[in-house]
């Protein structure tokens, strides 16, 4: 008794240490199996909603008939070029605008406006410009990240405490060192922030236009399998989208903390 | 020969002389330090004290070449300090290390500025980092160290070039009375092994007189200096000496100086704040 005791005084218990991811796991599994009661006794049209049970076995069929490959590869390809082309432009423009005061007031409005546009229906715009290709899906996606990472590269910046620049300062560091050494990883945390907003606009951006333009991956599937009305193939394409955001931002996770270990 | 050995033995490490600094205009001037006259010899430890508001930030900014439009001189040798001086090593009120750096790395810091080879530099933190007693937290990131640490770590950082002149502004403000004098401590004995000239900002009366040689009493706004206290404790010293007769003899004394000037800052903040208030 007492041996058991010190041990699980000395342990967390099982449920204490996994009980979020079970609670979770349960929740999910609880929702679905309500929504396969709603659907099977008629309470839920399923014409509008088909059995969970329906479209878990769609997914075999989805990625075997689909080239759901393929399609995860396209999508893939467009999220990456604009993800990364929103970062690698994004930072420096808020870091520009972060040195210049004047600037700074005179568009950070303008860029927060940006943010919340919904750019995606501007896409016969940019058909117009860049023709109905992965082009067009990746500018509009470059355009829809870009706000997100400007706005929070300019605050991470701003919210550098003082008097870690004045230790800079005391130990005569250049502005360079200063921006690189000091401002620049202060920022980091924040910056982040912004990159994860982002990546969430772009992949938003690229499955929705590839859904309107009816071109290219993921987004391309689900139209179709809509328009063939093959509603438990639809859903699960669906979540098949799910399940590559939630790998993106896992890996955008491991990029963060190969970054700051500090976390 | 040996007179001119003497002479630069005798020459004091830092001489402040005839500083004034006033912030705004017209109407709007307000006069922050005024006059304020001291020096510092090699190896002594002498803290600037007075209330809040008396200016003994704006000092600190000056002495650390923060704050280099001012009148009168701060003098190390033979440069006026005007600008950020490697001779002079600050250590801040706030806590001011890297949040994303580990204890080394933030020790190392200045060293890597520097352009010193990596296991010279890793050599030269460790030594700092043992002497404020974090050897075993060396690989901790900040955020898994506690306020004193943290605070021993900027200690640690800024020694590790070898500074001439150690300068703190209240390092110790934001600790607990224990802690604080635990710190005290182990600034006393890292001051004496080192024989660091140090030049200790605070608001404390206790940990000045446990830590200086030599204190310098400041009037509340505009800042000048009241009186000069020689404080003749026996060295080594530790935390014990605040158990002493002289000890509580000193507190007194200064206190005694410092009681007026508390006053009047006390009553203008209070003046302030009621025109504040009848103005919202």
């Amino acid at each position: 008794m007492a041996k058991s005791a010190s041990q699980s005084s000395s342990q967390p218990s099982f449920f204490f240490r996994y009980g979020p991811e079970i609670t979770g796991l349960l929740a999910l599994v609880g929702a679905t199996l309500v929504f396969e009661l709603l659907v099977r006794i008629g309470v839920v049209n399923r014409f509008v909603i088909p059995p969970p049970s329906d479209v878990i076995l769609a997914f075999e069929r989805v990625v075997v008939e689909e080239d759901i490959l393929g399609r995860t590869g396209a999508t893939a390809f467009e999220m990456i070029i604009a993800a990364v082309a929103s970062v690698v432009v994004g930072v420096p423009i808020g870091a520009a605008l972060h040195r210049s005061a004047l600037w700074r007031r005179a568009m950070e409005d303008w860029v927060g406006a940006m943010a919340a546009a919904p750019i995606v229906l501007a896409f016969p715009l940019f058909l117009v410009l860049f023709g109905r290709s992965p082009k067009t899906i990746i500018v509009m996606a470059f355009f829809h990240g870009l706000a997100p990472i400007i706005l929070k590269t300019i605050e991470g910046l701003s919210g550098t405490r003082k008097v870690l620049i004045n230790v800079g300062r005391s130990l005569n560091m250049t502005s360079s060192q200063l921006f690189w050494k000091i401002l620049f990883p202060s920022a980091l945390p924040v910056i982040f922030t912004g990159i994860r907003l982002s990546w969430t606009f772009v992949l938003i951006t690229v499955v929705g236009v590839e859904y309107l333009i009816n071109l290219g991956g993921l987004g391309q599937l689900i139209n179709e399998l809509a328009e063939r009305y093959d509603l438990p193939g639809t859903y699960a394409a669906i979540f098949f989208v799910i399940l590559v955001s939630v790998f993106f931002f896992i890996l955008l996770e491991r990029v963060e903390l190969w970054l700051r270990p500090a976390r | 020969m040996s007179a001119v050995i003497e002479d630069i033995r005798l020459q004091p490490a830092m001489v402040v002389d005839d500083v004034v600094k006033r912030f705004g205009r017209g109407d709007e001037l307000v006069t922050a330090v005024d006059h304020v006259s001291f020096n510092v010899q090699q190896g002594e430890f002498v803290s600037v004290i007075g209330p809040s508001g008396c200016g003994k930030s704006t000092l600190f900014n000056i002495i650390g070449g923060l704050l280099g439009d001012y009148e009168g001189s701060v003098m190390i040798g033979d440069e006026r300090i005007s600008a950020p001086h490697p001779a002079v090593g600050m250590v801040f009120q706030e806590e001011s290390t890297f949040p994303w750096r580990n204890v080394i790395e933030n020790v190392a810091f200045p060293l890597e500025l520097q352009g010193v080879p990596k296991s010279e530099r890793m050599d030269r933190a460790h030594h700092f980092i043992d002497m404020v007693g974090l050897a075993s937290f060396e690989k901790n990131f900040p955020s898994q160290l506690s306020g004193g640490m943290r605070q021993r770590v900027s200690i640690a950082r800024t020694l590790v070039s070898q500074p001439k002149i150690l300068l703190m502004d209240e390092p110790f403000a934001a600790l607990d009375e224990q802690t604080r004098l635990l710190l005290g401590d182990k600034i006393t004995q890292i001051q004496q092994e080192l024989n660091q000239t140090t030049l200790l900002i605070t608001h404390n009366l206790t940990e000045a007189v446990q830590l200086s040689d030599r204190i310098v009493v400041m009037t509340y706004r505009p800042g000048k200096v009241k009186r000069i206290v020689d404080i003749k404790l026996p060295r080594p010293r530790t935390s014990d000496v605040v158990g002493s007769d002289a000890f509580g003899h000193y507190v007194a004394e200064i206190w005694n100086d410092l009681r007026e000037e508390a006053t009047r800052g006390m009553a203008d903040s209070e003046s302030a704040a009621a025109r504040r208030g009848s103005h919202g």
